[in-house]
């Protein structure tokens, strides 16, 4: 199902987009992953509602890529929560089980994105 | 971890916690021995900082791609190659 999204998504964004920028394109690209990730999973999952409500919202998709400045070279564990409740859509209101059990389902569905992209490139590329 | 985790039980944590650690990369896991609450943490966060960075990187390789091909014949190709045992 997430596969059916995508490639739709993708053709519409080829069909749409014959004058555009490659990084304007690649721009709605990344945000039909994110979508079709966000729709397989549905309103199941905390971490997808959170995606859903985001990506209605036409807000920008963003997720850190540093820890702050002030970061020490040793973390405690409560800090290692903190960077993970912000890598994880809807992070910042789950508890720590809920952010546990969440960020399992949510590896899970990035990984089955990054493979489905490598597979349509790999095709297309052949 | 946080204070908020006083009423689940140990045990739920360290089941999720595990749960977790068999979701990295082979190369990342240190042996069979159970790593501590705090790296793996660290790893995960890593690791899905990792996958974001994929997902960015192929769909600048995507787009770059559909700039040139024709996406008609290309259809039928990823459609057969994702339904390819």
């Amino acid at each position: 199902m997430m596969a059916c999204h995508f490639l739709r998504a993708l053709f519409r964004i080829q069909q749409t987009s014959t004058s555009s920028s490659s990084s304007g394109r690649s721009r709605r690209i990344r945000r039909a992953a994110y979508a079709s990730m966000a729709y397989s999973a549905g309103t199941r999952r905390a971490w997808s509602r959170a995606l859903l409500r985001k990506l209605r919202s036409r807000a920008r998709l963003r997720f850190p890529r540093r820890l702050s400045r002030a970061a020490t070279p040793q973390r405690r564990d409560m800090d290692q929560a903190q960077v993970l409740r912000k890598l994880v859509p809807g992070g910042p209101s789950m508890d720590d089980c809920k952010l546990l059990e969440e960020t399992a389902d949510y590896i899970r569905c990035l990984t089955t994105q990054v493979r489905l992209m490598q597979t349509v490139m790999d095709s297309i590329s052949s | 971890m946080s204070s908020r985790r006083s009423r689940i039980s140990e045990e739920e944590i360290a089941e999720l916690l595990s749960k977790l650690q068999s979701l990295l990369p082979e190369a990342r896991r240190r042996g069979t021995s159970r790593a501590s609450a705090s790296k793996l943490l660290k790893e995960t966060c890593n690791y899905i900082k990792s996958l974001h960075r994929e997902v960015d990187d192929l769909s600048d390789r995507l787009s770059e791609m559909m700039a040139t091909m024709d996406m008609d014949s290309a259809q039928a190709e990823i459609i057969r190659s994702l339904f390819r045992p």
